[in-house]
């Protein structure tokens, strides 16, 4: 890690050794530019950067790529997701391209939720290569200046490549190999699913740490604050790989009326705390669903704000 | 083999609708193993149409007839006396069954009565499972025999994904991830440092999207 591999804000941030913390933020369904940068004012100067997801849950949205490019224009710095489900390499190499030309810095490798969870269940699906292939193919057109058939690119693209990591999905045992397995394939930085289950991330930190993969690699924790009790809940029974446990849903049902969200954010703080000083956490991931207008309170009382400018 | 299920009753019969004499015509290959096309299946195949015609008051004359395989011209030319007899021909067989009868038959019109879904085998009594995706470059071997190509819902060769649960894909509750299946065997031979190479991307050129395939054994050819 030791000279910058784009440039990005994010990469800088987490270089100079300061708590990273990112933001979230999905595209509209339709072309509402106005909704989309609504959003960011809720979201800049308050994080240092924003993941803007890529048809998410596989419900069609506003392209990443676009919306990246806008949030740009708007003066925040995005992360832009790619998922592989919807492009072959062909179309995954030419948004990789386009991305850095709109000056686009980061980006997130994702298989892609299934498209049987979203609106266009009746897809095709794509998944001509997976996420570990997608990581391996934008830092080889970064570092190797290369296409992955070996052709030279007439100015490479350089982006700072995240991945995404899942402690919580089974089998639990893997799932540190399958980190390393991503590190190796050329991550640079980390941002895991939502935590709930402290006492297994805590687990599974360790093992990351007894590996040494938090000094390949930058790890961000990934938090979601609950609204409510019922969010919890379903979360805990829907959503395949999340790990909520029923003292966490008990506390929100425990909260008095009208508090359970302040409980939720309560228990945000609390782990953002955690976080700060957990062995090989180098930032939080917050990915506010639909609540970005929290994200300048819950940065406050988190206590990580000013952002870093560096 | 080659597994397919049948169509509804009602799709056969909206297809052959305007039809009023029917040759059936069975394949003793996959589809017999598979209780969708054999002779037994043609049979009930041809009374259930039969009834319903009757009971629209449009009866249909259908004749039924099995051969060994329709996917081989050498059977498909046995029907050479009795497929002029028809208004149309409705095959039992696989895909390959109604389309090789149409290549040989030009004249004739053929429908499918069944919709052919995956290779693969019965797993028990009356269910069957998808094996293969006939890619055209079998690793199954680095996978401990389990290919992850015709079996993860996202064709992952590093998986499994965040959805993997309790050994259970995202997709389904019904669905097994098999990438669990394939960690878990590795574990149990204390190889699971087999998965932790980045895999180049696959060459699909093998498989149905380098164009429609052809195999020639130059020997047979002669």
């Amino acid at each position: 890690m030791s000279e910058l591999k784009s440039g990005s804000n994010l990469e800088k941030v987490l270089k100079a050794g300061h708590f990273a913390f990112t933001g979230e933020c999905g595209p509209p369904k339709g072309a509402n530019v106005e909704h989309l940068v609504g959003k960011f004012k809720h979201l800049k100067g308050n994080v240092d950067a924003v993941n803007m997801t890529d048809n998410q849950t596989a419900v069609v949205r506003m392209s990443s790529l676009a919306a990246s490019h806008i949030m740009i224009h708007e003066g925040l710095e995005p992360n832009f997701q790619m998922v592989c489900r919807d492009r072959n390499r062909l179309a995954i190499t030419a948004d990789i391209l386009g991305a850095h030309a709109l000056g686009i810095r980061n980006m997130l490798c994702l298989s892609g939720d299934h498209q049987s969870f979203g609106n266009h269940p009746q897809a095709k699906n794509v998944h001509d290569i997976d996420s570990m292939q997608l990581i391996n193919l934008v830092t080889t057109m970064r570092d190797k200046e290369e296409f992955i058939n070996g052709e030279k690119i007439d100015v490479a693209p350089k982006l700072f490549v995240g991945a995404a990591c899942n402690p919580f999905a089974d089998p639990f045992e893997y799932r540190v190999y399958r980190l390393a397995n991503k590190i190796a394939a050329g991550a640079d930085f980390i941002q895991t699913q939502c935590i709930y289950n402290m006492e297994k991330f805590r687990t599974f930190m360790k093992q990351v740490v007894d590996m040494g993969l938090h000094e390949k690699c930058y790890i961000l924790a990934g938090v979601t604050p609950m609204k409510n009790a019922r969010m919890a809940n379903f979360m805990s029974k829907f959503v395949p790989g999340m790990d909520v446990p029923d003292s966490l849903i008990d506390r929100l049902k425990g909260a008095e009326k009208g508090k359970q969200a302040e409980e939720g954010i309560k228990f945000a703080l609390e782990q953002i705390e955690e976080f700060k000083e957990m062995e090989g956490i180098a930032g939080v991931h917050l990915m506010a669903i639909e609540w970005e207008h929290m994200v300048p309170e819950i940065a406050e009382r988190a206590g990580v704000l000013p952002r870093p400018v560096v | 083999m080659i597994v397919a299920d049948r169509k509804s009753l009602e799709e056969i019969q909206e297809m052959i609708k305007p039809h009023r004499k029917l040759l059936i015509v069975g394949c003793k290959g996959c589809v017999t193993v598979c209780n969708v096309g054999g002779s037994k299946e043609v049979e009930i195949l041809a009374s259930a149409l039969t009834i319903a015609r009757k009971k629209e008051n449009n009866e249909i004359e259908i004749d039924t007839t099995t051969i060994e395989r329709q996917c081989d011209n050498e059977y498909v030319s046995q029907l050479k006396e009795t497929v002029g007899n028809y208004d149309a021909v409705l095959s039992m067989a696989c895909g390959v069954g109604p389309q090789f009868l149409s290549e040989y038959y030009r004249e004739q019109k053929f429908y499918p009565a069944v919709n052919t879904t995956f290779f693969g085998g019965a797993v028990s009594h009356g269910i069957w499972e998808e094996r293969c995706a006939g890619c055209g470059t079998c690793i199954i071997h680095d996978f401990d025999g389990i290919c992850p190509i015709a079996r993860c819902a996202k064709s992952l060769l590093h998986g499994p994904c965040g959805g993997s649960s309790n050994g259970l894909c995202e997709i389904s509750k019904e669905t097994i991830c098999i990438w669990d299946a394939i960690v878990a065997k590795k574990i149990e031979q204390g190889r699971l440092e087999d998965l932790l190479k980045v895999r180049p991307a696959k060459d699909w050129r093998t498989a149905r999207d380098g164009g429609p395939r052809r195999s020639i054994r130059e020997e047979l050819t002669r």
